[in-house]
Order: structure tokens, then C-alpha cells, then sequence
């Protein structure tokens, strides 16, 4: 009797592990709270007017350049005593992932510097309708040099020249004689498509003894270290350990961007499939509430939407406001 | 008084008339035993062949549906999934992997061996109470430290002492060399610990000297327990990811040096991954890769089982 008890006992438990490990990642949209059978189950009540806690979890994924707003907002978002139990996970892997993942139902929030119609076109193009956006912010993306690479301002045509592979040293654009060492992001990052299309005008091919990195933080290190070296970051990542180049001679910063005359800028997308559900919904007017917007957004050197004076719409085409 | 489950005898004959008496409790006990493994048993063979069905199911999907022919994947040279036309070669990727892990076995095997005769024959106690921990702990390192231990430490010493970017082939192989010296050390070890001890005694009676023991004798006895160690640590080299794609490069093109950005089978299938969608041609694409990979290892396992049996003999 004792041994078949202890057997039923371990074949149970594992199958509650097992239906456990379903967790609340996949919520589809207008579902409540929690599912899964360990959780509190305080959570699923009808919206009322009274502020009530929420609980819960989200978990967000995709761009890398938006990646620190919304990981600082997030802790901004969890610290307030209503919200304390929900748990927001921010996860990279570039915003062509963000936008597979979100629309294949595997993240709650995809984040993109990229529209999703830029991404699902032709056969997908209706993948693309079931995506609602957010833009919660606008990001610029500048080239970034070694900084002993002896050169602060490359035109256009000296970029695209880099990027394809036609200049392959610095002295033939005024800088030291240093082998030019590119640094690319992998073909699903947003901040590579909004550098490709804004600033370079068309797609480049990764070429022999290019080096890619698959994040904007690992880039930047790269960039810092080695020799010679050149790539692109969001304006949120720059620092001291890196050289910003200027593009015609307009320099990559907040006002510049806003009125118009740098063009290497692209909108911060946060989707979700469908309408969000109400723990997201909280996060995303969070996210577009005036204080984030005013102090977080500046301060991790976004811009504000509002601040724009031109908008941008999915096929490229700039008009102002 | 009457225990039905205590005689043999009872359960014949008087079956229908005893609660437990068709199945006493050691027949019970036996099929519930025996139920018990085989549903384990079975559940595990189940989840193999499921994910072997799996892999392979996607994976040849581009050959058979896709138009991608078999040449072209495994010596085209240029890989453009998206491009148009897409390309699909996936030669660099194999050179790759390959150069990387043959690379690192050659440079991991010679310290491998020499730790385990280390341990075994000049030094049995200092070996087992400080070298063998230590040799363990470097299994237990997870392999996103060992990435970034090289790319911050590694790369640039590469960088500042050969000419090139410090990043490569090289860089992997260093780092994955570390990554599977405990694999072929602790086979070794156990190789050389059991050698029947009257053979090191017979060739010391014979005025052989230590080092011509080790060198002469021991090597060549247990050179196909090595060999098994050497192809286990190139099996695991093959199939790290992560450690690998922080310090290649990730171009995808064969490197013209050591020190120039190279790709890995595995490397590509994380980078690109992520970013398909389910069912499109480079998702299937990617699967293919994977199936190469499963290939290889299924070749290695292979390998290995000859090389055991060789040992036994």
C-alpha cells in the first residue's frame, strides 16, 4: 500500500510540475491574469473603478535599442505598490524577433524600431493587420567610430562606400591608416534596418571579415576595443568609449532629429497581438504617461513622439506635422 | 488465519474465493515494476525518435519541396536567405565548425593527457585533491562566461599579438579548447587509472625509466581510450553555441586567416533563428542546419562506439 501511494504521490507531482511550467508568457489577449494553478488566485476581476492589484506577468521582447526604456521603465512600473505583482521580463534578440515572437502569441509586448509592415510583406502581409501598434518614443540611430580612428564627419556617399566594402581603410576618408573593421548588427536587428534604409539607402551584404554582433551593448564594446573599428548604435547607447560621426556635418541629437534634418531616426513600436489585455494595457499608458515621457524618455536619450515636428509613415514617406 | 497473501499455494486453487488471491502481492508487485520501467522506458525512446522525426522532418523540407538542392547547401558558398534569388550555401558554416572543433581538440588533448598521467602516475594525491576539482570546475563553468571571458580577455590579447582582429577561428578554438579539456581529461584519468598495474611493473623490472614508461608504453596501450576522449570533446566542441558566436565574428564567408571573422553551423542557427517565422523556406533552411548538426553527431557517437570497442580488445 505504501509503495504504490508513493508511486501515484511522485507520477501526481510531476505532472503538477509539469502543467506548472505552463506559465503566463502566452496570455492571449482579453484573458485575465493568472492560469496556472500555483498563482494567487486574488487576480481575475472585472475592471471597477477603485484601483485594484493587478497581477500577473508580462514579458516584452525584441529591439535591443529600445531595450533599456523599457527595462528602466518597467522597474519604475513594478516599484508602485498597486502593480507589485505583476513581473515584466524585457528580452532582446532584435526587433525582426520581437515582431515573430509577439505575433506568433510567444511574447505579450513586441518591441521594434521597425513598422511590422516593413517586416511582414507580400505572403505575411496579413500577419501584419493583427499587430496593434504603440509608439512610445523615437530613437536615432548614429555611426559610431574608434575613437583614434581620426575622423568625426563622413558624408553619405563615404558611408555607403564603407559599408560595401569599396574604402577599406580609414586614410581614404581622412582618418589614421587603420584597417576599417565593420560592425554590423544580423539581419533581424531594427537598428540595422533604420541605418541601412535611412543612411545608407539600400541593403548591404555582410562581407568577408565583417564582424556581427547580435546586440547593440556587445557592438558598442566591440566598437570601443577595437582598432580601426565602425558601426551603428542607437543614440541611447552611446558613451565616452565610442567616436559619434556626423552625417553631411549634421550632428545625431535630440533637436536635430526632431525638426527633421537628421533622417537616420525611427519610431520606438511596442505591439501587441490584437488589443492588450489589462495588465499590459496598464504598462503601455504607463509607458505614454508624462512621466515617463518627460524624464525616462530624455533622459536614456530618446525623444518624445510629440517633440517630433515631421512624422514618418510605414513606406517611408516623411510630412510634418 | 487464513492470509491470502502469504502462501503460494493459494492462489490456484482458491483464487475467486480470496480477496487478493488471482494476484498476490508478489505478482503484483512484479507487474507493477515491471509497468513502471517500460512506460519510462518507453516515454524516453518516444521523446528521441520524436525529436529526431522532428528535426529531420523540417530539415529536408527544402530539398524536397523547397528547390534547394542538396549540392548547393553543402558547397555553395554564399548564404542569402533573404536575398533574391535566396542562396543557401552552407559551406562556410561547415568550415567553420569544423576548423573550430578539430582546432580545439588538438590544442585541448595534449594538456588533457598530460594532466591525467599527471594525476595518475607522478602525482596521484596532489592530482585527486586540487587538480581533479579544479578540472571538474571548469565543467561546471556555464558557457556564456567562457563567451565573454573570451571576448574580453581573449580577443584582445589575439589582437595585440598577431595581426588581424583578434577575433577568428583562433579565438573560438582557445575558448572551446578550455571548454572541453575536462571531457578529455577525465576520460583519460580513467583510462590510464585502470591499466593493469603489472604492466607498468613489468617495464620498470626491464630498467625502462618513468618517462619512457609513460612515454613508450602507456601512451600507445591507451590511445584508443584517448582518441574516444579526444572525438567526445570534438562532438561537445561541434555543438556549442553560445561561447562561439561571441568571439567568431559571424561573417558568412570562409575566413582567408586565423584572425578573421568566421561562422559556425551553430553560431547562424541562433543569430537568424529568432528572426524567421515559423514554415518559411529560411526557417526550413535553418532546420536543415540542425540536421546537419544531428548528423554529425550521430557520426561521432559512431565513432566513438568503434573506438570502445577497439579498446576493448
Amino acid at each position: 500500500m505504501k509503495k504504490s501511494l508513493l508511486l501515484v504521490l511522485s507520477l501526481v507531482f510531476a505532472l503538477t510540475l509539469a502543467a506548472c511550467g505552463q506559465n503566463n508568457n502566452s496570455q492571449t489577449p482579453g484573458s485575465a491574469a493568472s492560469n496556472s494553478p500555483s498563482e494567487q488566485p486574488a487576480s481575475s476581476q472585472p475592471a471597477s473603478e477603485t484601483p485594484k492589484a493587478l497581477s500577473g506577468s508580462i514579458l516584452a521582447a525584441g529591439s535591443t535599442a529600445l531595450q533599456p526604456l523599457v527595462e528602466q521603465v518597467s522597474q519604475k512600473f513594478m516599484a508602485i505598490s498597486e502593480n507589485s505583482k505583476i513581473a515584466i521580463t524585457v528580452q532582446g534578440g532584435g526587433s525582426g524577433g520581437g515582431l515573430t515572437q509577439v505575433q506568433a502569441g510567444q511574447a505579450d509586448i513586441g518591441n521594434s524600431d521597425i513598422f511590422a509592415e516593413e517586416k511582414f510583406t507580400d505572403a505575411d502581409a496579413d500577419k501584419a493587420k493583427e499587430l496593434v501598434d504603440h509608439q512610445v518614443a523615437v530613437v536615432a540611430m548614429a555611426a559610431v567610430a574608434h575613437p583614434d580612428a581620426g575622423v568625426d564627419n563622413l558624408t553619405k556617399q563615404q558611408l555607403i562606400d564603407i559599408f560595401t566594402g569599396k574604402t577599406t581603410n580609414w586614410k581614404d576618408v581622412g582618418g589614421i591608416d587603420q584597417q576599417i573593421v565593420i560592425v554590423n548588427r544580423p539581419a533581424s536587428s531594427g537598428t540595422r534596418k533604420t541605418f541601412e534604409r535611412y543612411a545608407l539607402g539600400a541593403a548591404t551584404e555582410d562581407l568577408p571579415g565583417s564582424i556581427q554582433e547580435d546586440s547593440s551593448g556587445t557592438v558598442r564594446k566591440l566598437v570601443a576595443e577595437t582598432p580601426g573599428a565602425i558601426g551603428y548604435l542607437a543614440l541611447s547607447y552611446l558613451d565616452k568609449s565610442i567616436k559619434v560621426l556626423k552625417l553631411d556635418d549634421i550632428e545625431a541629437n535630440a533637436d536635430n532629429v526632431a525638426a527633421g534634418t537628421y533622417p537616420v531616426w525611427a519610431y520606438e513600436h511596442m505591439y501587441t497581438k490584437g488589443e492588450p489585455n489589462e495588465i499590459v494595457k496598464a504598462f503601455l499608458d504607463y509607458m505614454l504617461s508624462d512621466e515617463v515621457q518627460k524624464t525616462d524618455v530624455i533622459e536614456l536619450g530618446y525623444i518624445p513622439a510629440n517633440q517630433m515636428k515631421v512624422v514618418r509613415d510605414a513606406a517611408g514617406n516623411v510630412s510634418s506635422k | 488465519m487464513n492470509n491470502p497473501a502469504n502462501t503460494e499455494t493459494t492462489h490456484k486453487a482458491d483464487g475467486a474465493r480470496f480477496g487478493g488471491g488471482l494476484f498476490p502481492k508478489h505478482i503484483r508487485e512484479e507487474w507493477i515494476g515491471r509497468t513502471y520501467v517500460y512506460s519510462c522506458v518507453g516515454l524516453l525512446v518516444v521523446t528521441i525518435f520524436s525529436i529526431v522525426w522532428f528535426i529531420a522532418s523540417k530539415g529536408l523540407s527544402p530539398f524536397m519541396t523547397g528547390g534547394v538542392s542538396l549540392r548547393e547547401m553543402l558547397f555553395g558558398l554564399k548564404w542569402q536567405p533573404e536575398g533574391k534569388p535566396p542562396l543557401f550555401g552552407a559551406l562556410p558554416f561547415l568550415f567553420g565548425s569544423t576548423a573550430t572543433s578539430f582546432m580545439a581538440a588538438l590544442i585541448a588533448a595534449p594538456f588533457g593527457f598530460c594532466a591525467a598521467v599527471f594525476m595518475t602516475q607522478i602525482a596521484p594525491k596532489a592530482g585527486r585533491s586540487v587538480l581533479q576539482p579544479a578540472i571538474e570546475l571548469l565543467a561546471g563553468i556555464p558557457s556564456v562566461v567562457y563567451g565573454f571571458v573570451g571576448l574580453s580577455v581573449v580577443v584582445p590579447f589575439l589582437r595585440e599579438h598577431f595581426p588581424g582582429q583578434g577575433i577568428g577561428i583562433m579565438a573560438g578554438s582557445l575558448v572551446l579548447a578550455v571548454m572541453i579539456l575536462p571531457t578529455v581529461t577525465t576520460i583519460a584519468t580513467d583510462a590510464l587509472a585502470t591499466l593493469p598495474a603489472g604492466l607498468k611493473e613489468g617495464s620498470f623490472a626491464l630498467g625502462a625509466t618513468r618517462w619512457q614508461t609513460i612515454y613508450k608504453l602507456i601512451l600507445p596501450t591507451t590511445l584508443p581510450s584517448l582518441l574516444t576522449g579526444i572525438v567526445l570533446g570534438i562532438s561537445r566542441a561541434f555543438g556549442e553555441a553560445l561561447a562561439v558566436q561571441m568571439v567568431i565574428g559571424n561573417a558568412p564567408h570562409i575566413p582567408r586567416s586565423l584572425f578573421e571573422s568566421a561562422t559556425t553551423l551553430t553560431s547562424v542557427i541562433t543569430l537568424e533563428m529568432g528572426n524567421t517565422v515559423g514554415g518559411s523556406l529560411h526557417n526550413n533552411a535553418l532546420w536543415s542546419l540542425a540536421l546537419i548538426l544531428l548528423l554529425m553527431t550521430f557520426l561521432f557517437v559512431f565513432i566513438v562506439r568503434m573506438l570502445e570497442r577497439r579498446a576493448r580488445r
